[in-house]
């Protein structure tokens, strides 16, 4: 459980990173947080011939909000974003997800942007950014571009993002007044990688749901907005025979990964449950918001 | 490849330490191998069971996924550090009188995560203990006695 030989250079900016990024290629492996790469060096799973730590890059900290866009910083980490006004004000989809976020000392250390870039198919930070229609900022050495969450995330562990190039912000518009969110997740214990998973964002008017994104993370591959299910409970109350309806459609939009926390149909059995679930507490939520 | 090292200087336990470190060390190996502080224990060393919980700039994270290299700077707070400040001399008493200990592999780790509850001490349930708790593995007590020493720490704190 010993971390194999390695080069390691501590960052004291964006370009110098960008350039070694460039020089190295995939042989780099950027460290910020560290709870996800660390565990894959110790095990050996992962064999980076440098690692260029980012840790102290002031430019890639903070969380701030101006003119309707939440900017989270790919350094912050998420003890920061669970303790953070602005994201309790503004983006509760993303404060009722932090405490589903491992532990008190690996939310200390790890980084939103971490887990954006490395896109773990369990992990509650991708899902809330695609729910809420994020734009994730990558810099190269040949200048940034804006990736937008719905073209970000490509399949298990793999992103747009290039090997020359760092996250270095996250851009999410706030949840506007009427907006209603809700996060659910299940776990075999408290912190655990989640089995099954739901990031929603919806309006409720009157009893119909109106411009929902629903987003199911944990049995996929990738986080997945469901399409079907989304065309499928558009405009309608939340009804048996519209249950029913997201049911058969939710079958159309995932293709649960079997792995020894359950099998396929299992966890599309869970993401029913949770799209019930998650819905139902939309109403309730939309009535006594 | 050859061993690459680094100088480091960083304060442990209030003193002020300089080593040359392998870059690929982590810092519980450093703190054990190097400086012969083995309170902090390594269990599964991949950021799970929690008994390599240290205090690095005034928070609590896993030893074994932070490299030794990178606290160059950082202050660090292992167990026999905060049992010297007398931090948490009330949990530690109560540990041994309600049994909330068996073996003792994961206290260390316990009392460093608890220690940050405390810190700022505020009601909580049960319930909420056990989630802050979560990333601590016991495998011995079946974690009731541990709750229970937290709750009636707690307590005291809140009255006193």
């Amino acid at each position: 459980m010993k971390a194999p030989k390695f080069s390691y250079v501590r960052a004291d900016n964006i370009d110098q990173t960008l350039a070694m990024l460039s020089e190295h290629g995939e042989d780099a492996r950027i460290l910020a947080g560290g709870q996800s790469l660390i565990p894959t060096l110790n095990m050996r799973l992962s064999q980076p011939e440098i690692l260029i730590d980012i840790n102290r890059l002031d430019a890639l900290k903070g969380i701030s909000v101006k003119d309707g866009m939440v900017r989270i910083g790919a350094l912050a980490r998420h003890a920061e974003v669970a303790s953070s006004d602005i994201i309790a004000g503004h983006l509760p989809l993303i404060a009722e997800a932090i405490p589903h976020v491992a532990h008190i000392a690996v939310r200390n250390r790890g980084t939103f942007g971490g887990s954006i870039a490395l896109a773990d198919p369990a992990a509650e930070m991708p899902a809330c950014a695609l729910a809420l229609g994020a734009t994730f900022v990558l810099q190269g050495t040949a200048g940034r571009r804006e990736v937008a969450a719905d073209d970000y995330f490509l399949g298990l562990y793999e992103t747009a993002r290039k090997p020359d190039e760092l996250l270095v912000e996250t851009l999410i518009p706030t949840e506007p007044a009427g907006s209603i969110s809700v996060f659910l997740e299940l776990a075999q214990r408290h912190g655990d990688f989640a089995m099954a998973g739901i990031a929603c964002v919806t309006r409720i008017d009157g009893d119909r749901i109106i411009d929902a994104r629903l987003v199911y993370f944990g049995s996929e591959a990738k986080p997945t907005l469901a399409s079907n299910t989304i065309a499928a409970i558009s405009g309608k109350a939340w009804s048996e025979a519209t249950q029913d309806d997201a049911n058969t459609a939710l079958a159309r939009d995932l293709d649960p990964m079997t792995n020894l926390q359950g099998s396929a149909a299992m966890k599309l059995h869970l993401q029913r449950v949770l799209t019930k679930r998650a819905l139902d507490a939309a109403i309730v939520r939309a009535k006594t918001a | 490849m050859s061993e690459e090292t680094q100088a480091i200087t960083l304060k442990i336990n209030g003193e002020d330490v300089t080593r040359t470190v392998a870059v690929r060390q982590h810092l519980v190996d450093f703190l054990r191998t190097e400086l012969g502080l083995t309170g902090s224990h390594l269990g599964c060393e991949h950021g799970i069971c929690g008994a390599c919980s240290v205090r690095v700039d005034g928070q609590v994270v896993r030893g074994c996924l932070m490299l030794a290299v990178q606290a160059d700077g950082a202050e660090v707070v292992t167990i026999e550090g905060l049992t010297e400040t007398g931090e948490i001399a009330d949990l530690q008493e109560i540990f041994v009188t309600r049994n909330a200990l068996q073996c003792g592999y994961c206290t260390p780790g316990m009392l460093m995560t608890i220690a940050e509850l405390l810190r700022d001490p505020k009601p909580v349930s049960r319930d909420g203990i056990r989630a802050y708790l979560s990333g601590n593995y016991c495998r011995c007590t079946g974690y009731h006695a541990i709750v229970d020493a937290v709750e009636t720490t707690l307590k005291n704190r809140l009255k006193g």
